[in-house]
C-alpha cells in the first residue's frame, strides 16, 4: 500500500507539483477577498463538483442530488455542534461532529444511488432531481430538525490547536487540503479495480454482469465515495459561512454544480476544479459588468459557449491548446 | 492429468454441465423459446445452428441470466440456476461472448482482461492499484497471449480492428477459471485467415472445458464441435452428429439449402 502511494506520488508530472506550489503561495500576492471568496470557495464547489464527476465522469451517472449530500452534511454540523438559533445545536465536539457529519452525507449519498441505479440516463437526472427537490421542500417546512425557512446561523467554526479555521489563511488551507486529498485519491482510485470497474459499467454495464460483477454494487458503491467527497465539501461550507438553510441546497445551486462539473470536464477529475474557478470569478466580476438579474444569462451563455467548442469542456479546450503549442507530444492515436 | 484441478476434473467426468428442462421464454405474444430440453456434457463441444431468429441467442441470454426465464430449469454442474442473477452464474465458472461485441470501449486491452479477471476473484471492490505481482495483472497478459493481443495491450478497445475485438470478446470470457463456454457466433464477419485464427483459439482451449457455438458458418461449427443442434422457431428439432446432420433432408430443406429468412 504505503510502496503503491510513494509508486503513485513519484509518477505525478512535474507540471502537478508546480500548480501546487503556486496554490500553496497564492494567499501571500492575495487578498482576503481572493484567498477565500475566490480560492477556497472554488475548492469547496469544486470538491461537490469532484464529487458528480466521479459518478458522471467514470460511471456515466448523472445525479442532481451530490449537493443536497453536502447540504445535509452541513446541517449536521448545525444541529451537533454550536448554532445560534435556539433549535437543537447539542453542542459536541467537532472531532465527532464532522466524522459524523461526513458518514451522514455519505449515507444519504449512498442511499441516493440505492433508489435510482436502477435507471439510467435522463430518468437518473429525473430521479435524482426529485429527491433533491423533496430535501429542499422538507427541509423548509420542517421546523423540528431543519428550522424550516431559516435555517440555522451562528454555527462556530472549529480551533485547532487554537487557530480559529474560519480566519482566512486557516481556512484557505484547510480547503486546499480537503481539495488536493480527495483530487490525488480519485485520481489514484481511477486505475484501481474498483475504479475500473465503475469506468467498464459506463461502457457496458451489461458485460460486466457477465464478468461477474454486481453492477448495483458497483454504482452503490461509486455514490458512496462520491458522498464523502460532497459530504467534506458540505462541512468546509458551513465552516466558511457559518450558516446553512434550505437556500444551500436549492435546485439552481444543483443546476450550478452540474454546470460547473461538464464546462470544466467530466474526463478527468481537476476539471471540475476548473469550472469552479471559471463559475465563482464569472460570478464575482460578471456583476460588475452587468446587473445581478442577467448573471444567469451570462453563465447560461457561457456553458453553450464551452460545450459548443469543446464537448469535453475547459479541460478539453486546454488540451486543444497544449496539443497545438506541441505537436509532437500528442498522444500516439495515429499508429494505425 | 499433472495439473491441481485433475482431480475435480475426474469429478466432473461424465457430468452434465448444463441441463435446461422445459425452458421457455416470451417476449409479449413472441415465443423465443418454446419448451427447450437441452444436456451438455462437461467437456462435450456442442454447435447450435438455425436461422436468424430462431432464438439461438435467446437460449445463451437465457442460460446466462441477462434476463429471465418464463418457465422451465437450469442446472449447471447439477446446480439449480434457474434463480441465480448473471454475475452469480458467471462465477460458478460460466462464460459467454455475445454476438455483439460488448467491450469496454474507452479502456485498453489490457484494462478489458485485467476487469474480466479481477470480475471472478474476491476482493473485486479494492481501491488499491495493481502491484506488478497482482496475479490478474499476469492473467490479463497471459489472456491476451491466448487470444493473440499481446501487441495491442494498450491500445483503447474503440480503436481495434473488428476482428481484434471478436478475439478481445472472447479473451475476455477466458478469465479465471472457466467450466463452461457459451460462444455467440465468434466468427461473425470474420476474414477467412481470422476464421483460422479462431479456430486455432477455440482448439487450444483446454479439452476439459466444454462449449456451446451458434455459428451460421458451417465450416467452423463443424470443425470444433462434436455434436450438433438445429433451432427452428424457438425449439430443438434435431440433434446429432455433424455428418447426421448434413446429410439430413430437413436440416438441408430447412437451413443448408439457403433458406436463411
Ligand atoms: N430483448 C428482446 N425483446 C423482444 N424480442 C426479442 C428480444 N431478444 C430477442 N427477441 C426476439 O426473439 C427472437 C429470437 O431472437 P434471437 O434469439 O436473437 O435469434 P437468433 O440469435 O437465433 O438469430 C427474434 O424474433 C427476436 O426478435
Ligand atoms: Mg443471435
Amino acid at each position: 500500500m504505503i510502496a503503491g502511494v510513494v509508486k503513485t506520488i513519484s509518477g505525478v508530472r512535474p507540471a502537478w507539483w508546480v500548480a501546487l506550489v503556486l496554490l500553496i503561495l497564492f494567499p501571500f500576492p492575495a487578498n482576503d477577498f481572493f484567498t477565500v471568496q475566490i480560492g477556497a470557495y472554488s475548492m469547496i464547489l469544486g470538491l461537490i463538483g469532484l464529487s458528480l464527476m466521479i459518478l458522471a465522469g467514470y460511471g456515466g451517472m448523472v445525479s442532481l442530488a451530490q449537493l443536497t449530500a453536502a447540504g445535509l452534511a452541513a446541517y449536521v454540523v448545525a444541529i451537533f455542534g454550536v448554532n445560534s438559533n435556539d433549535v437543537l445545536g447539542f453542542g459536541w465536539s467537532w472531532w465527532i461532529v464532522a466524522p459524523l457529519a461526513i458518514a451522514v452525507g455519505t449515507l444519504f449519498s449512498a442511499l441516493v444511488g440505492l433508489i435510482a441505479v436502477r435507471t439510467s440516463g435522463i430518468y437518473m437526472i429525473m430521479i435524482t432531481l426529485a429527491i433533491a427537490v423533496s430535501v429542499f421542500f422538507f427541509a423548509r417546512q420542517n421546523y423540528e430538525v431543519f428550522n424550516g425557512f431559516t435555517g440555522y446561523a451562528g454555527i462556530t467554526a472549529p480551533h485547532i490547536a487554537g487557530v480559529d479555521m474560519r480566519a482566512p489563511l486557516p481556512f484557505y488551507y484547510l480547503s486546499l487540503i480537503g481539495a488536493v486529498f480527495f483530487l490525488a485519491v480519485t485520481a489514484f482510485v481511477e486505475g484501481s479495480p474498483f475504479g475500473l470497474a465503475l469506468q467498464a459499467t459506463r461502457d457496458n454495464p451489461r458485460r460486466v454482469a457477465a464478468l461477474g460483477y454486481s453492477v448495483t454494487a458497483i454504482r452503490v458503491f461509486a455514490f458512496a465515495l462520491a458522498g464523502v467527497v460532497a459530504a467534506t465539501a458540505g462541512v468546509l461550507l458551513v465552516i466558511l459561512n457559518g450558516r446553512v438553510s434550505p437556500g444551500t441546497i436549492g435546485v439552481d445551486v444543483a443546476i450550478d454544480i452540474l454546470v460547473i462539473a461538464v464546462v470544466g470536464g467530466l474526463r478527468h477529475p481537476v476539471g471540475p476544479f476548473l469550472g469552479a474557478l471559471a463559475f465563482v470569478l464569472l460570478e464575482n466580476f460578471a456583476i460588475d459588468l452587468i446587473d445581478r438579474e442577467r448573471f444567469n444569462t451570462v453563465i447560461g451563455a457561457a456553458f453553450l459557449l464551452v460545450i459548443f467548442f469543446s464537448p469535453d469542456g475547459l479541460l478539453g479546450l486546454w488540451q486543444k491548446l497544449s496539443d497545438r503549442i506541441k505537436p509532437i507530444q500528442t498522444p500516439t492515436k495515429s499508429e494505425h | 492429468m499433472d495439473r491441481p484441478d485433475a482431480l475435480s476434473r475426474l469429478q466432473t467426468a461424465g457430468q452434465y454441465a448444463l441441463e435446461l428442462e422445459a425452458v421457455s421464454r416470451h417476449f409479449g405474444a413472441l415465443v423465443a423459446l418454446a419448451d427447450i430440453n437441452l444436456a451438455v456434457k462437461a467437456g462435450e463441444r456442442r454447435a447450435v445452428l438455425g436461422s436468424n431468429g430462431a432464438g439461438k441467442t435467446t437460449l445463451f441470454n437465457a442460460v446466462t441470466g441477462d434476463f429471465p426465464v418464463t418457465t422451465g430449469r437450469i442446472r449447471f454442474f447439477g446446480e439449480d440456476i434457474t434463480e441465480l442473477p448473471a454475475q452469480e452464474r458467471i462465477r460458478r465458472g460460466l462464460r459467454r461472448t455475445y454476438q455483439i461485441s460488448l467491450l469496454f470501449e474507452n479502456l485498453t486491452v489490457r484494462q478489458n482482461l485485467y476487469v474480466a479477471c479481477r470480475g471472478v476473484s474476491p476482493r473485486r471492490f479494492s481501491l488499491r492499484r495493481p502491484s506488478p505481482s497482482d496475479p490478474a495483472t499476469h492473467m490479463a497478459e497471459l489472456l491476451a497471449q491466448a487470444t493473440h493481443l499481446s501487441d495491442d495491450l494498450d491500445r483503447l478497445v474503440g480503436t481495434l480492428s473488428h476482428g481484434q475485438q471478436r478475439q478481445l470478446e472472447i479473451g475476455m470470457a477466458l478469465a479465471g477459471a472457466p467450466r463452461f463456454f457459451l460462444f455467440d457466433e465468434p466468427a461473425a464477419g470474420l476474414s477467412p485467415s481470422e476464421r483460422a485464427d479462431l479456430i486455432d483459439i477455440l482448439g487450444a482451449l483446454p479439452a476439459h472445458i466444454g462449449f456451446i457455438i451458434i455459428e451460421h458458418d458451417m465450416d467452423v461449427a463443424l470443425r470444433v464441435s462434436q455434436g450438433v443442434s438445429m433451432m427452428h422457431n424457438g425449439r430443438i428439432f434435431k440433434e446429432g452428429t455433424p455428418a447426421e446432420i448434413e446429410n439430413d433432408p430437413e436440416v438441408q430443406a430447412l437451413y443448408l439449402g439457403g433458406a436463411h429468412d
